[in-house]
């Protein structure tokens, strides 16, 4: 176990690995990730069998309702969940670092993982005002990591930070350096947070629902500056969040969880015109839109039930309880191996040829 | 039953007359007011007016610091207004003392946005939908309130079974129709639902909704229904009104509303909806900035520091809201422009 151990940890991947190793263009490569959380009861499984790959200056979308794990996946990621007895990781994790080297993110230890965090991979949460330091002037807590991870001088880092508040369109710059979290609105503040994430130019950058605090006219603000800067860095995003009209704004790949797995997975436009998988169909009907406004007071086509208790989830696939399609001893039997649909579009459905194909 | 009970001898003006008439209302609320400094106005709501018909579903649109949800509290006389009129089913309530507006409270109820913090946590179900029977009908025999309860869940798809538990024992979803069933449990004629499902996940958004229609038709309800979501509100409503800063800039039937907005701020609003086809990312209207502050509201309309069709006239006087079509209102003085509508493929 702890030759495996040590194995994992060493720079390189260990066996024939995947894609990341050839393709350059990798930053990311996520295999098999799973994470549970100790409770009282006992171990409760929150993520399982997570895979995916994110590249250079790609907009990688994880779409799920709350409870379904896709917090928890950026946070696993991240190396945020509690330490190793309250939380257990497995898979991995590969990452490309700025020298080109190979790291598994689950394995690393701490101090190799802080050089990281903040610095090659940083993170935009949703609620601006709670992840601000609201007795911390701004201006500071941009330069902080820029003073931490680059080592320079406080004023060097404090014009870094002017540049970076300009960069995400803050108008005065220099005198919002000295402004308190809150002197500034809900955008504002927002593309502080966003100035923060940017301040050592990562190569991944984990929104998680950046918007869904935000005005709705804000919100269309924010996804314009975080295109424009991606276009301008080339800066990965794996852009979690729970609203369907974003991914389809942002995305250029999709991943649909539901209950810990990934259930649908692929291009935006094939997963979001052609869903193969029920859950992903019904989640798409159940959005209201500009198009399908009758009169006025029309229902809207709901999913029956709730989302699972991830302590008490059904046998077999997860939202057969909830499925139109369900078939008894099969959808509840086992739970369905991802399977390739097209080229860049992978499903986990028992029965999705039979629903194609309309039976 | 309460609604059936004569309260005003106008109550029974009949059908014809609206449920609730606003007029001229107007909701400031004072800060740093200190002996030294003279106090300072939010303007919340400033010159509202409008009127919702029996039976009718009015939605009330607009971002955060709008003044959507202040309006909302001061129909249900929850705040006491600065000025202006409030007549609900043919009584003038602008005045009204708590104790005369207590007989009324059962005909008029409230569902809150966050049903995490609207529901007691030391309370049982059974207790919270039964707390209306226990202030408003004090000598009601606990079996017969038990009855109404059990009723009141089982309308909201719950049952009697979950009378006993705790609001913690429920997903956000459930605990939405518990606040439903409190709010429903005494008959009320008119609701006020003040962003029902903006904290709840899609597939249960599209269900809360549909409970809500649903109820509405078997208590012939009235609902005021304050949202940020235009696309939401396009199914739920029946007419929508769009409140910018404190006032109504636009009002209009939700199909002429959406096939043909009168007012640059609701074309941005509905530009900002997003769809969720990715081949189709059209050019979007972005407006720049936030919404001003409602301390010191902009001069002249209030939408100009962030409208891309504002002239220099735009700040003299505050635009009235005019007829532009039929039941359609709009405050803006530029007729000359032609607002973009390509959000719909219709």
């Amino acid at each position: 176990m702890s030759q495996a151990r040590l194995e994992q940890t060493a720079l390189r991947p260990r066996g024939p690995d995947p894609a990341i190793a050839h393709d350059e263009d990798i930053v990311l490569c996520v295999k098999s990730l799973g994470v549970s959380f100790r409770i009282e009861a006992g171990l409760l499984p929150a993520v399982h069998d997570v895979s995916f790959t994110l590249r250079r200056g790609e907009t990688l979308a994880l779409v799920g309702e709350s409870g379904s794990g896709k917090s928890v996946t950026s946070l696993a990621i991240m190396r945020l969940t509690p330490p190793a007895p309250r939380a257990e990781l497995s898979g991995s994790a590969l990452f490309r670092g700025r020298e080109g080297t190979l790291r598994d993110l689950v394995m690393l230890p701490e101090a190799a993982m802080e050089g990281i965090r903040g610095n090659e991979i940083s993170m935009i949460f949703q609620e601006p005002m709670t992840s601000l330091n609201p007795v911390l002037p701004v201006g500071l807590q941009i330069a902080e990591a820029i003073i931490y991870h680059r080592g320079q001088s406080r004023r060097q880092a404090l014009a870094e930070a002017e540049r970076l508040l300009e960069l995400v369109g803050i108008s005065e710059p220099r005198r919002r350096l000295f402004a308190y979290p809150h002197h500034l609105s809900g955008g504002m503040r927002q593309r502080v947070m966003i100035a923060m994430a940017l301040a050592c130019d990562p190569s991944v950058l984990i929104a998680d629902e950046p918007t869904t605090a935000l005005d709705v006219t804000v919100q269309a603000q924010i996804l314009e500056l975080l295109k424009e800067l991606q276009a301008r860095t080339g800066t990965a995003i794996l852009f979690i969040t729970h609203n369907l009209g974003v991914v389809a704004e942002v995305a250029d790949r999709v991943m649909v969880m539901y209950a810990g797995r990934i259930v649908e997975q692929g291009g935006a436009v094939p997963v979001l015109k052609r869903p193969l998988m029920p859950y992903t169909q019904r989640l798409l009907r159940s959005v209201p839109s500009l198009e399908r406004i009758g009169a006025g007071a029309s229902s809207l086509e709901a999913i029956p039930g709730n989302v699972p208790d991830p302590l008490h989830l059904p046998p077999g696939c997860a939202f057969h309880p909830r499925c139109a399609h369900f078939e008894k001893l099969l959808c509840d039997a086992t739970i369905p191996e991802m399977e390739e649909a097209a080229s860049d579009h992978l499903l986990r459905c028992h029965r999705w040829r039979a629903i194609e194909a309309g039976i | 039953m309460s609604r059936d009970k004569p309260v005003a001898a106008n109550s029974d003006a009949g059908q014809g007359r609206p449920i609730l008439e606003v007029d001229g209302l107007r909701q400031w609320f004072a800060v740093g007011n200190s002996w030294l400094n003279r106090a300072r106005h939010v303007r919340a709501v400033e010159d509202v007016s409008f009127t919702i018909a029996r039976g009718e579903v009015l939605g009330l649109v607009g971002e955060s610091g709008s003044g959507k949800s202040t309006l909302g509290r001061a129909v249900l006389r929850l705040s006491t207004p600065t000025a202006g009129r409030i007549v609900f089913d043919g009584i003038d309530v602008t005045h009204l003392s708590r104790r005369r507006l207590r007989p009324l409270r059962p005909r008029m109820q409230m569902i809150f946005q966050d049903p995490f913090a609207s529901l007691n946590p030391r309370m049982t179900v059974g207790q919270i939908v039964g707390a209306p029977f226990v202030i408003h009908r004090r000598g009601m025999l606990p079996s017969e309130r038990g009855d109404k309860v059990a009723a009141a869940l089982t309308a909201v798809g719950l049952s009697d079974r979950h009378a006993a538990r705790y609001p913690h024992e429920f997903s956000g979803g459930q605990r939405q129709r518990i606040g439903i069933a409190r709010a429903i449990a005494m008959e009320p004629s008119f609701l006020v639902a003040d962003e029902p499902v903006s904290a709840l996940d899609v597939s249960v958004q599209a269900q809360i909704v549909n409970l809500l229609l649903d109820i509405k038709r078997k208590l012939e309800l009235t609902i005021l229904f304050i949202s940020h979501d235009l696309a939401v509100v396009g199914h739920a409503c029946n007419r929508v009104a769009v409140m910018y800063l404190g006032r109504i800039v636009e009002i209009a039937e939700t199909r002429a509303l959406f096939q043909r907005p009168r007012h640059p701020y609701t074309e941005a609003l509905f530009s900002a909806v997003l769809g969720t086809d990715p081949t189709v990312r059209r050019q979007r209207i972005i407006l720049k900035g936030d919404i001003p502050s409602p301390l010191s509201p902009p001069s002249g309309c209030a939408f100009r520091t962030r409208c891309p069709y504002a002239l220099s006239a735009c700040a003299e006087a505050v635009p009235p809201l005019r007829t532009v079509a039929p039941g359609h209102l709009s405050a803006c003085i530029r007729d000359d422009i032609a607002l973009r509508v390509d959000w719909c493929s219709r």
